[in-house]
C-alpha cells in the first residue's frame, strides 16, 4: 500500500466515525432535551399526520424559506436537491452489484453536478453582495461553501474532463468497508480524485459540529414538529413536573 | 406630546428594505429592575463579582431544559431569509435587530464555551469572549425583540428568536440584571392581582360604573359581575379593560354579548388580569405561579368554564401553556375548550342567532384588523388551524358593512407587530416603538388612502395601547384603533333596548 492510500484508510475511518459517533451524539441530545411548552409557529396542523406533511414540505420544498426570498430559495434548493441526487448516485462506488434505480439515474444524475455548483456560486455570490448577509457571515460560512464547491468543482471535473479510475477508487471503498486490507488496491493519485476525497474527509468531520447539524435540527425544531393541541393535552415536562409539588 | 427627540420615519408605500446602520439603536436601553422588584420574582437583586460564570451555568441549564434553544442555536445557517423580516430592523434599520444578528448575540457566547469549534477556533465561527460589552449588547438588544414570532414563520427551520430573547432574558434576570418595565408588573399581579395595581374595591367601583353607563344608554341592566360565586363562566381579561380608551368598551361589549346570550358570568378579583408576563421573561416559574390564580379563582368561584377577553399574549399563554401550566382542568364543563377565547363565544352566538345585530350602526366606520402577533402565530381560535384570522374577520363583518383588509404581506401569519409587545410598552423605549410600528403604519396608511379606511380594530392589550401612543407620531387620530368587541357592542340591540331609531324619531318629533 501506498502511504497515500495508508493516510485515506486513516482518514476515512476517522473521519467516519467522527460522522457516526458525533450525529448520533447530537441526534440524542436534541431527542432527550425536553420541550417544555407548545410552541409550534401557527397556524399548526393539529394532528401528527398534519405535522409530517409539514416537515415534508419543509425538507423537500423548503416551504418556509419560499415564502421568504425567492433567491435564496432557488439557489439554496437547486443546490440541496443536486446534493442528493449526486449523494444517491455516488451509492454505485458504495455497492456491489449496484442497486437497479442507481444505475438507472446514473448517467442522467451526473449532470446535476452543474446545478449543485450554480447553486452554491448562488449561495456564496449572495452572501458576499447583500450587505444583510455579509454582516452575518463569519469566515467559516465562507469556507464551508468554498469546501463545497470544491468538492463539486473537482468531482465534476473527474466526471467530464480528466476522468480517474473508478475501479480502483469503488474497490479501494469496498475493502475499506469490509475491513479487507490484504487485497486492498491504492488509491489512484490524479490530483482532482486526491483532493475531491480530501475535502470529503474534512467535510464528513465538520459535520457533527458545524452548522451543517442543521440537517437533523430541521426534524427537532419545536415550532415545526409539534402538533397544535395544547389544550386538548397537558404537555408537562419531566423537570418542570417538580414544581407541581 | 407627539414631539419627538428622534426622526420619525416617513412613511412609505411599500415597506423598503433599508441599508444597514450599524449602532443605530445601541443606545436604546429600558430601566434596569431595582433589586426590591427583582427579588420579589425569585431573582438575584443586582450584578455582583463572578457574573460571567453565572451566565454560563445558567445557559448550560436552560440548554438543558429547552429543546428550542439547543437546537436553534446549533441550526441556523446563516442564509439571511430572516433579515428583512423584523419590524425593528425595518424601522431602525440597526443590523442588530436582524433577528439572526440577534440570535448572535447569544450564540457567539454559546459558541465560544459549549461548542468545540467555538472553543478552538473562535475567530473563524464567529464565537466571543463574554465580557461586559456583550452583556449590555444583550441587554438592549434582547429588550428590543417583541418576541412576535414573525422571524420563525420566514426561517427554513422556524427559528424563533422569542425563545432566544426568552432565554437571555431570563439568564439576565437571574443573574439580577432584569428589566424595571416587565418585573415591577410582574409583582404587582403577584401583591395586587393585576398589572395596573387595582386593588378590588376599585374594581367593583368601575364595574358599577360600567353597569350604570349602559343602563343610561341602552334602558337595559346588564350586569357586571366580580367575584360571584357559582357563575357559570369566569371571564379572564386584560386590566386595561376595566378603564383605558378603547379597552373598556370592549368590555362593555363582552357584558353585552353574555347578558344577551343568557349565561351567568363573573370576573375575579384573584385573578383580575389575563396578561402573563412571565412569558416576556421567559420564566417558566412565574409565568407558572401567575396562570396559578386562574385555576384557584376558579376553583374557588366554581365556574364551570373560562373565557378570556381581547389581549394577544394573554391568549398566547391561556391557549398555548395554561392547560400544561396550571391544568388539568378537569372540574370543568368538559363540554367546553379551556381556556376560551371571547371571540370564539361570540361566533358561537352569532351562529346560534342569539344576537341581534343592526350592522348599519357601525356605518359611519370602515374598518380594517390588526392580526396581533401572539394570536396570529403562537395560538389558533376554534377547531382549524388559522381559525384565529377567519374568527375575528367573521365577527367584525357581521357587525361592519365596511370592511377592507391591509396588503397581504402584512396580515395573518405575516402580520407585523404593533412595535409595543413582548414587554416594551414603556416609555423608555418610545423611540423603538415609533420606529418599530413603521411596517404596520405603511399598511395602515396605505388602505387609508386607497379605501378610505377610518379605524382599525384589534383584539390585544398592548396592540391598543401601543397604537394609541404611536398613532400620533404618524399623524394619525389616537382614537382611530378601536377593540373589536366594541365594535360588536356598537352593533348589538339588547333585548328591550331603547333602540337608535326610538331615539332619532323623538329627537325628531322634538324639533
Ligand atoms: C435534511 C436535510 C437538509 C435540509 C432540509 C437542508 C435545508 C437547508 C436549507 C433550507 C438551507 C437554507 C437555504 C440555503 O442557503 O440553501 C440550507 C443551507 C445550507 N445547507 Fe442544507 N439542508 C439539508 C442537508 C444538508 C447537507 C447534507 C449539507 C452538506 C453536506 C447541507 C449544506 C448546507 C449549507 C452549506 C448551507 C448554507 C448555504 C449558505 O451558505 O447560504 N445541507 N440547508
Ligand atoms: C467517500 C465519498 C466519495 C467518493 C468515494 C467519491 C467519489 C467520486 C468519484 C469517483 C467521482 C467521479 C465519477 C466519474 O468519474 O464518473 C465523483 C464525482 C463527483 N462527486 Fe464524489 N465522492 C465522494 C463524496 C462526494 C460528496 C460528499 C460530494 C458532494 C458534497 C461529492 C460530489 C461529487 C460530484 C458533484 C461529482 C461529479 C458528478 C458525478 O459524477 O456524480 N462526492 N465522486
Ligand atoms: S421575534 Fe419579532 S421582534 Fe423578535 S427578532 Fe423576530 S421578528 Fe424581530
Ligand atoms: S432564517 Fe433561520 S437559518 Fe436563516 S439566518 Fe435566519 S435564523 Fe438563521
Amino acid at each position: 500500500m501506498s502511504f497515500l492510500t495508508i493516510a485515506f484508510v486513516a482518514l476515512f475511518y476517522i473521519a467516519t466515525l467522527i460522522l457516526v459517533v458525533g450525529l448520533a451524539r447530537r441526534i440524542r441530545l436534541y431527542w432527550k432535551t425536553p420541550a417544555p411548552l407548545k410552541i409550534p409557529t401557527t397556524p399548526a396542523p393539529t394532528t401528527q399526520s398534519g405535522v409530517a406533511l409539514r416537515m415534508f414540505r419543509e425538507v423537500v420544498f423548503f416551504e418556509s424559506l419560499f415564502k421568504s426570498t425567492k433567491w435564496t430559495w432557488l439557489f439554496g434548493w437547486v443546490f440541496h436537491m443536486a446534493l442528493f441526487a449526486v449523494l444517491f448516485r455516488h451509492l454505485r462506488y458504495f455497492q456491489e452489484p449496484v442497486w437497479a434505480p442507481v444505475a438507472f439515474v446514473s448517467p442522467l444524475f451526473k449532470y446535476l453536478a452543474f446545478a449543485m455548483v450554480i447553486g452554491l456560486l448562488g449561495l456564496l455570490a449572495r452572501r458576499m453582495l447583500v450587505d444583510r448577509v455579509r454582516y452575518i457571515t463569519a469566515p467559516s460560512d465562507i469556507l464551508m461553501l468554498l469546501l463545497l464547491l470544491g468538492i463539486g468543482v473537482t468531482g465534476a471535473l473527474t466526471t467530464f474532463v480528466a476522468h480517474t479510475d473508478v475501479v480502483a477508487v469503488k474497490s479501494f471503498f469496498r475493502h475499506l468497508m469490509t475491513f479487507n486490507f490484504e487485497t486492498m488496491p491504492n488509491v489512484p493519485t490524479d490530483p482532482l480524485m486526491v483532493v475531491h476525497l480530501l475535502l470529503v474527509g474534512v467535510l464528513m468531520i465538520i459535520f457533527p459540529i458545524s452548522k451543517l447539524l442543521h440537517a437533523p435540527g430541521v426534524f427537532f425544531s419545536p415550532s415545526r414538529n409539534q402538533v397544535d393541541n395544547p389544550r386538548e393535552q397537558r404537555h408537562v415536562s419531566d423537570w418542570a413536573k417538580k414544581l407541581e409539588n | 406630546m407627539a414631539k419627538a427627540e428622534f426622526e420619525v420615519p416617513e412613511l412609505t408605500e411599500y415597506t423598503e428594505v433599508p441599508k444597514l446602520e450599524v449602532g443605530a439603536m445601541a443606545h436604546a436601553k429600558s430601566f434596569v429592575a431595582a433589586p426590591e422588584f427583582q427579588q420579589a420574582l425569585n431573582f438575584k437583586g443586582e450584578l455582583q463579582d463572578g457574573w460571567e460564570q453565572e451566565v454560563i451555568d445558567h445557559m448550560g441549564d436552560l440548554l438543558g431544559k429547552y429543546r428550542s434553544l439547543q437546537v436553534y442555536l446549533d441550526s441556523c445557517v446563516k442564509c439571511g431569509a430572516c433579515t428583512d423580516k423584523c419590524h425593528y430592523y425595518l424601522g431602525t434599520k440597526d443590523p442588530k435587530n436582524m433577528p439572526v444578528a440577534r440570535q448572535d448575540l447569544l450564540r457567539k457566547v454559546y459558541r465560544r464555551y459549549f461548542t468545540f469549534a467555538g472553543k478552538y477556533f473562535p475567530k473563524l465561527v464567529g464565537a466571543t469572549d463574554l465580557t461586559r460589552e456583550v452583556l449590555d449588547d444583550w441587554y438592549s438588544y434582547f429588550h428590543q425583540c417583541s418576541q412576535c414570532r414573525r422571524c420563525s414563520v420566514f426561517c427554513p427551520y422556524g427559528i424563533d428568536t422569542a425563545e432566544i430573547s426568552m432565554a437571555a432574558r431570563e439568564i439576565m434576570d437571574r443573574i439580577g440584571l432584569g428589566q424595571k418595565y416587565c418585573n415591577e408588573i410582574i409583582g404587582k399581579v403577584f401583591r395586587i392581582g393585576n398589572n395596573l395595581g387595582l386593588p378590588g374595591p376599585a374594581l367593583e367601583d368601575t364595574l358599577e360604573g360600567l353597569e350604570e353607563d349602559v343602563f343610561d344608554e341602552t334602558g337595559v341592566e346588564v350586569k357586571y359581575p366580580i367575584d360571584q360565586k357559582g357563575a357559570e363562566i369566569l371571564l379572564v381579561t386584560p386590566s386595561a379593560d376595566f378603564f383605558a380608551e378603547p379597552h373598556v368598551d370592549g368590555l362593555i361589549g363582552y357584558g353585552k354579548v353574555f347578558h344577551e346570550a343568557g349565561v351567568s358570568w363573573t370576573l375575579s378579583s384573584k385573578a383580575s388580569e389575563a396578561a402573563n408576563f412571565g412569558m416576556f421573561i421567559g420564566s417558566y416559574e412565574n409565568m407558572r405561579r401567575i396562570s396559578m390564580r386562574i385555576r384557584e379563582a376558579a376553583l374557588e368561584l366554581g365556574v364551570k368554564r373560562i373565557v378570556f377577553g381581547e389581549c394577544g399574549h394573554a391568549w398566547r399563554v391561556a391557549y398555548s401553556f395554561l392547560n400544561t401550566l396550571a391544568g388539568p382542568f378537569d372540574f370543568l364543563d368538559p363540554k367546553y375548550p379551556v381556556p376560551q377565547h371571547i371571540l370564539e363565544f361570540t361566533w358561537g352566538e352569532m351562529q346560534k342567532g342569539t344576537l341581534n345585530i343592526d350592522k348599519s350602526l357601525n356605518d359611519d366606520l370602515v374598518l380594517t384588523y390588526h392580526d396581533s402577533c401572539n394570536v396570529a402565530r403562537g395560538s389558533r381560535m376554534g377547531t382549524e388551524p388559522g381559525g384565529q384570522f377567519t374568527i375575528p374577520r367573521n365577527v367584525i363583518k357581521a357587525v361592519c358593512n365596511n370592511f377592507v383588509d391591509m396588503a397581504p404581506e402584512t396580515i395573518h401569519e405575516k402580520t407585523f407587530c404593533c412595535g409595543g409587545g413582548g414587554g416594551l410598552l414603556t416609555d423608555d423605549l418610545m423611540e423603538l416603538r415609533v420606529k418599530g410600528a413603521k411596517p404596520r403604519m405603511d399598511a395602515l396608511q396605505n388602505v387609508i388612502e386607497e379605501h378610505g379606511v377610518t379605524n382599525m380594530a384589534a383584539i390585544c392589550a398592548i396592540c391598543k395601547a401601543q397604537f394609541t401612543k404611536v398613532l400620533p407620531y404618524y399623524g394619525m387620530g389616537m382614537d382611530m384603533i378601536m377593540s373589536v368587541h366594541q365594535l360588536v357592542s356598537n352593533a348589538i340591540i339588547l333585548t328591550g333596548q331603547v333602540t337608535e331609531d326610538d331615539d332619532d324619531e323623538s329627537a325628531e318629533d322634538a324639533a
